[in-house]
């Protein structure tokens, strides 16, 4: 399954935030959408999701698996998320509901597209804690949120994600809120997801540091367009673009520890 | 004694609602509101089968009688036993409690729904509407309404549900949609939710605590309603039991037997301050991040020292 975007523009009430974006993610790969804030980069997300905000006019077009998935039905739209594409949040202290178990938060996609119930349902989500490495994911599972830590937050907000097997996990920003140990787990995670399962990431980040651990190509956002595009160690030895070069200069701040980014990327 | 982290497999409901009522009954205000409130169920249930006298049976010879065997608390002016009177209103006011909580509901949830979650100029018109009906008194509803129908019970039970029905909304829909633009609803979206599967599983949970204390606060105003417009005649008729009339009927002779008029206004206050308190309860119970407090903790972080007391 691969994912087209064409010429994707977003209009908010005739300001252009997204600006003919074009770029593919294919079957299993790994693509990197980076830019500094504001340059349309999590709005892109959103859209090939469903999820713009109101106000919000998208065009252009999407396509998934060769199907045009921009401005489909809302019904049609539920159909698809969560089962085929899944999404995980910057911030892991909102994404999760307060006041419901993380299991039931895990189990919700399982239970509305594969309409597993009661013990069977109960064994997969403890599967899936299991699989995002949670510790005890028995015991986990029926804890709340606020019991858990910021790096526990957001794997569970990835089991969310990844519970019915989507072909596409977009990840926005999954590391920006959580601190530097924590989220070299997290991407370490993500890295072996996206290797064993044979599924595609979309990546969003404003470090350049951090996408050279995940992901093999990326495209640089400016402003709402496309500045740079191309293979991560290319970008990293030959920046063209003034933005990609400022990027470069801001990731060596993350890179003293020690990690070269050639080697693993 | 909170709930154990164990036990929960699947989903069931009889077990969850077990696990809850637990941690209701671990609040004391819970415990306390739970308590009433099973008191005055029992009451009414009983009355409806037995009370100590014929709530209605006028016996003149024992007009005014002080509490004293067999009349515990007493009788009224027609010689009527104060506690079958009172016994027998227990189900007037259950029934007024709960049927108003039903429609206010019911017609909350409905109006702050539609308040919060529709297009741009529905929602806007809405919320215009819910602010024009909360300025409409409940005793004007009343009026309206026995106007039109004549007085009953009914009549109470619309207006406060309706009155209280409003007001909930007012107070739901900016919560509602402040809750709405929470990352976990839209990650609820992202992960296939509908709409109408949202609204019942990361909205309105989320919106309870605020809805239940004014749920609670319905009832007990619903109590106090009863009893304010029976006594002023547009709701239970005169032979219906209920501590409205009952409390009108005795109030004219107050400075004569001040006694007689304590036990329909004792039992008003109690409920009003039991429903209260369950409110409060429920709320808290409702609450995980406060459901972890086991009773030390509770204590440690309630307890005052008593050198700043």
């Amino acid at each position: 399954m691969r994912l087209e975007v064409q010429e994707l523009t977003i209009e908010f009430g005739g300001d252009r935030v997204v600006d003919g974006v074009s770029f593919e993610v294919p079957d299993g790969g790994t693509v990197g959408l980076i830019g500094e804030s504001g340059s349309g980069k999590s709005l892109t997300a959103l859209a090939i999701m469903g999820l713009l905000p109101e106000g919000a006019q998208a065009s252009g077009s999407i396509l998934w698996h060769g199907r045009e998935i921009l401005g489909l039905h809302e019904r049609a739209l539920a159909a698809l998320r969560g089962d085929e594409i899944g999404i995980v949040f910057q911030d892991p202290r909102t994404a999760l509901n307060p006041i419901r178990t993380v299991g039931r938060q895990i189990g919700e996609s399982v239970q509305i597209h594969e309409r597993l119930r009661g013990r069977e349902l109960r064994a997969r989500v403890v599967a899936e804690a299991a699989r995002v490495a949670l510790p005890d994911p028995e015991g986990i599972v029926r804890r709340y949120p606020h019991q858990l830590s910021g790096g526990q937050r957001q794997r569970v907000a990835i089991a969310m994600a990844l519970a019915c097997r989507p072909r596409l996990l977009i990840a926005d920003e999954p590391t920006t809120a959580l601190d530097a140990t924590v989220q070299a787990g997290i991407l370490d995670l993500l890295r072996g997801l996206t290797a064993d399962e044979d599924m595609s990431l979309l990546f969003i980040t404003h470090d350049l540091a951090v996408l050279a651990q995940v992901a093999t190509h990326a495209v640089v956002l400016e402003r709402g367009r496309v500045v740079e595009a191309g293979q991560v160690p290319r970008l990293l030895s030959e920046p063209r673009a003034a933005v990609t070069q400022g990027l470069l200069r801001d990731a060596t701040a993350t890179l003293w520890r020690g990690q070269t980014p050639s080697e693993d990327a | 004694m909170t709930l154990p982290p164990r036990g929960a497999r699947g989903r069931r409901p009889a077990r969850t609602r077990a696990r809850w009522l637990r941690r209701v009954w671990a609040v004391p205000t819970g415990r306390f509101g739970i308590c009433v409130v099973a008191a005055i169920i029992l009451i009414a249930v009983i009355a409806r089968i037995w009370t100590p006298f014929d709530p209605q049976q006028v016996n003149v010879q024992d007009r005014w009688l002080p509490p004293s065997w067999p009349h515990l608390l007493g009788t009224d002016g027609a010689g009527r036993d104060i506690l079958s009177l009172v016994m027998a209103g227990a189900g007037t006011t259950l029934w007024v409690a709960v049927g108003s909580a039903a429609i206010a509901t019911v017609l909350g949830v409905a109006l702050a729904s539609l308040g919060a979650l529709t297009t741009r100029w529905v929602r806007e018109s809405v919320a215009v509407l819910i602010d024009i009906l909360v300025a409409f008194p409940v005793l004007l509803v009343a009026m309206m309404i026995s106007a039109v129908w004549g007085g009953s019970l009914w009549v109470v039970i619309w207006s406060v549900g309706i009155g209280f029905g409003v007001n909930i909304a007012r107070v739901t829909r900016p919560e509602l949609r402040r809750v709405l633009h929470s990352d976990f609803v839209l990650a609820g979206t992202a992960a296939g939710l509908t709409p109408t599967q949202n609204l019942w599983r990361h909205l309105l949970p989320n919106v309870a605590p605020v809805f239940i204390v004014q749920l609670s606060w319905a009832m007990a105003v619903a109590v106090l309603a009863e009893a304010g417009l029976s006594y002023l005649g547009f709701g239970a008729p005169v032979t219906e039991p209920s501590w409205g009339v009952l409390l009108q009927d005795l109030q004219q002779y107050l400075t004569v037997y001040p006694l007689a008029v304590l036990w329909p206004g004792l039992a008003i206050t109690v409920t009003v301050l039991g429903l209260n308190l369950l409110g409060d309860g429920i709320r808290e119970a409702s609450d995980p991040t406060l459901a972890s407090a086991t009773g030390a903790a509770r204590t440690s972080r309630t307890h005052v020292p008593e050198v700043v007391s």
